[in-house]
């Protein structure tokens, strides 16, 4: 058995191999929520139920193929305090949603880990497209959605900038996708980037957003009806992310949409955290590689039909998700999308996934909107 | 294998996203196609003034001649299809192939295509009801001492079109002589006609500045129809009650067309029974004016009967052999679940499979990767039987008994109705009831045209607008 031994993330960082570090924060996280004094109940019951303490038998990241998959029904519904590690006892608790059109949202409690992930994601940023104290504008989902703050704390994070939001509900988004309300749809998209270019033309100097693509490619396309372009009116770098995001529309964007602002795909959701990718354009056909901030969260790609088994790289499979914080602790979740496992690279040396799109067993009864 | 790209404006952008076109039969390759996406329409389509502007500068009189050249050059030139070329007989066989359509059926439809494209300026002097060409050029003109202005609602007009049918082409043909630009979104499975054409309008002097295509999805057919200011746009039921009420869209979709037959004629049926099989069944059924329900008083039953005694031999046979009279179906699954609906439908009171006694078996034939459906007969004692109202892209027809004085009430919207009848007051009817789009009166196959009269909607009254109009001497 290996020994136990308390590290912080700190520490962990500064071990040289990721499957060594990975390992070593494995045993962290899963000592702090299987310790009667500091996990949540939620786990602490569960470990109870199970009848094995996965403090003494897991000791690496494949020993959390002992939990099976995380089921997603464990997030809906209440109490959302059994999710509360005891270790963090009154500290203040943020609550975020995910999906939730219709019947009960996933939730996620959260006190630092949306700043922590957007921090470690800052690093991926490169300051000549993203300047320090820059002004930003979040063109994507409000409500109880952890982006909004994220977007909002990496401005501050990145030297103290502003962050402008505007008002959008992805839930009435899909509702009128559902119902085929085509006009109320595009009046709903054009109210937002309403939103948007008010914001843009009120004189604050935005220099930097997050937009979905499809909330992109209309804010790109209202500004060259208006003569301009998203360089000309100022931005200069954009992470995008939220939907599915082609190649293609990678190539479009570059080509015909950005004017030469800088843009940068991400991966992401509520349950995992921000998964940047790797440089992408003409040199690499727009292709476009995500990579999940080891060791806080692990993406893999595994066999359809055996979710314990990574396939091999360039092979298709389904991901699957493991977040790994002191604040939340999901191993082994199923996400409702697929893709290809990449090999590790020089800025990431750990597996990536490429080509990521709706699962195929869910894509027909998955309606996307615009988040 | 060939690709075929997206063309904006003409210009061929070649996608990283592509689809492949396969055999229908092996699934083997055909072709592969650039995938367009929505914003790149949206983003070209601000430049759709440019293709009614090139038009512009060429007279309708030459555009209709150039049409024509493009016709010949469609029905008997080697042109280029996307990074190859096709000649005829290759264009036959890659329809066939990708369609299920056996191939004497493709170079049908492809006569129809060349013939209205030969008869252009008959069909535009119709459309307009004699209107000199120069009004709609200019948007101006006197007729009969009576100022007149006509104004185009697009300066291009947007086609979501079928795989289904390559008949339905013709609808659009007479775009382009009308100075209007095209915008075209294949259907998946027939993505040749759109090309060739446009390929033969170009090699014909029509500018390809005035021509874009983009295959794709359904959000690429939704971003054509949304893009451009009049469109049309074929499907089933579903995409017809969602675009009912727009006067921006034309929504082409199941015909529901019928054949009914008058009590004073309904005793001598056996008279019309070619007309009534005919309607039915050529084209393999897949037309919008074919025949799926015939309607009369009596003698249903011995319809009903004949009619699949007719059918009773017919049998899928390869798509190249000169007897071919069926059309598999590509999308799998859709021809299993047709046929669990009609065996569904049958168990219904009142309602009888008419041709089960004459079929060994089941009406679903697999061979391959293909499926087929035999020619249907369903007898229904009346129209409340849920199969009445109903339409299947193969042979399938109800014969429907039904009181002559409630059929006008009970058919529901008609596509093309043949009433055989000479019954003056039932004919008054027919001629009022506004469900009824074509009407035929006497034992006209429901599925013969006249190429002078649009048989779904006036293009013209479509795609321009007349207006009040004065001038003043300055």
């Amino acid at each position: 058995m290996v020994a136990r031994l308390s590290m912080t993330f700190e520490q962990v960082s500064t071990i040289s191999s990721p499957r060594a570090a990975l390992d070593a924060w494995v045993r962290e996280v899963v000592d702090w929520h299987f310790d009667p004094s500091t996990g949540s109940p939620f786990w602490l019951e569960f470990a109870k139920r199970a009848g094995w303490d996965p403090r003494r038998e897991v000791n690496t990241f494949d020993d959390l193929k002992r939990f099976g998959s995380f089921e997603d029904e464990w997030l809906r519904g209440g109490p959302v305090q059994r999710w509360i590690p005891k270790g963090l006892a009154g500290k203040p608790v943020f609550v975020f949603e995910t999906g939730g059109t219709t019947g009960i949202p996933k939730t996620r409690v959260a006190c630092e880990d949306f700043r922590i992930d957007y921090e470690i994601f800052s690093e991926t940023l490169p300051d000549e497209h993203f300047p320090k104290g820059s002004n930003w504008l979040m063109l994507g989902p409000s409500g109880p959605r952890r982006l909004r703050l994220s977007v909002e704390h990496l401005a501050q994070y990145r030297g103290g900038g502003i962050c402008f939001c505007v008002d959008l509900d992805p839930r009435w988004v899909i509702k009128l996708i559902k119902k085929g309300w085509s006009d109320h749809l595009h009046a709903y998209k054009d109210h937002v980037i309403d939103q948007a270019v008010t914001i843009l033309q009120a004189g604050h100097d935005v220099k930097c957003m997050f937009a979905t693509p499809k909330l992109l490619e209309a804010f790109a396309l209202r500004l060259e009806s208006m003569g301009t372009t998203i360089r000309k009116a100022g931005i200069t770098g954009i992470f995008s992310g939220g939907t599915e995001f082609t190649p293609q529309w990678n190539r479009f964007a570059h080509e015909e949409l950005l004017d030469g602002a800088y843009m940068t795909p991400t991966y992401g959701n509520t349950l995992m955290g921000l998964a940047a990718s790797a440089p992408s354009g003409p040199h690499n056909n727009y292709k476009i590689t995500y990579y999940a901030p080891q060791p806080r969260a692990v993406i893999e790609v595994v066999d359809f039909d055996d979710a314990h088994k990574r396939v091999e790289y360039g092979e298709t499979g389904r991901v699957k998700l493991t977040t790994l914080t002191k604040e939340f602790f999901m191993p082994g979740f199923l996400e409702r999308d697929e893709g290809e496992r990449e090999p590790a690279c020089d800025r990431y040396p750990w597996d990536g996934i490429s080509g990521v799109r709706p699962y195929r067993g869910f894509a027909s009864t998955t309606t996307v909107g615009v988040y | 294998m060939l690709h075929l790209p997206v063309l904006r404006w003409g210009q061929p952008y070649t996608s990283m996203d592509v689809d492949p076109v396969v055999h229908f039969a092996t699934g083997e390759p055909i072709a592969n196609v650039s995938r367009a996406n929505s914003g790149l329409i949206q983003r070209d389509m601000r430049k759709a003034q440019r293709a009614r502007d090139v038009l512009r500068e060429i007279p309708i009189d030459d555009l209709i001649d150039r049409a024509g050249k493009a016709g010949e050059l469609y029905m008997n030139g080697m042109l280029p299809m996307g990074d190859g070329t096709q000649t005829p007989d290759e264009f036959v066989r890659a329809q066939s192939a990708s369609t299920g359509l056996p191939a004497r059926m493709c170079r049908a439809n492809m006569k129809k295509n060349a013939f209205v494209l030969a008869e252009m300026r008959a069909i535009l002097t119709s459309l307009t009801r004699g209107l000199d060409f120069n009004v709609l050029s200019l948007g101006h003109g006197e007729e009969r001492g009576v100022p007149l202005s006509y104004q185009p609602h697009s300066p291009v007009v947007g086609l979501v079109l079928p795989s289904n049918s390559p008949g339905v082409h013709t609808l659009w043909l007479p775009v382009i002589p009308l100075q209007i630009g095209l915008v075209l979104k294949p259907g998946p499975q027939e993505p040749w006609t759109p090309y060739r054409m446009t390929e033969a309008f170009a090699q014909a002097g029509i500018p390809r500045e005035a021509m874009s295509i983009y295959p794709g999805l359904g959000d690429v057919g939704a971003a054509v129809v949304e893009s451009c200011g009049r469109s049309l746009i074929f499907g089933g039921t579903a995409t017809v009650d969602r675009y009912r009420g727009n006067p921006a869209v034309q929504a082409h979709g199941p015909g529901f067309s019928k054949i009914l037959i008058g009590d004073d004629q309904v005793d001598r049926w056996e008279q019309f029974l070619d007309v009534m099989a005919d309607s039915v069944f050529l084209n393999s059924g897949r037309g919008c004016i074919n025949c799926s329900g015939i309607w009369a008083s009596r003698h249903t039953r011995e319809i009903a009967d004949a009619i699949a005694q007719r059918f009773a031999a017919i049998r899928p046979l390869p798509p190249d052999h000169p007897d071919a009279s069926l059309a598999a179906f590509t999308v799998p699954g859709v021809a299993d679940a047709i046929a669990k609906e009609i065996d569904h439908d049958t168990q219904a009171p009142g309602v009888t499979d008419a041709g089960a006694k004459y079929r060994d078996g089941s009406r679903l034939i697999k061979e391959g990767k293909a499926d087929y459906l035999l020619p249907t007969v369903i007898h229904c004692d009346s129209p409340d039987a849920a199969i009445a109202k109903k339409e299947f892209m193969f042979p399938f027809v109800t014969v429907v008994q039904c009181p002559e004085a409630k059929m006008l009430e009970a058919i529901g919207p008609t596509l093309v109705c043949s009433a055989i009848t000479c019954n003056s007051s039932f004919r008054r009817s027919l001629l009022d009831a506004v469900h009824i789009d074509r009407l035929n009166l006497g034992p006209v196959p429901t599925i013969q045209l006249n190429w002078l009269q649009p048989h779904e909607g006036n293009l013209i009254d479509f795609l321009f607008r007349a207006r009040a109009f004065q001038t003043a001497e300055l």
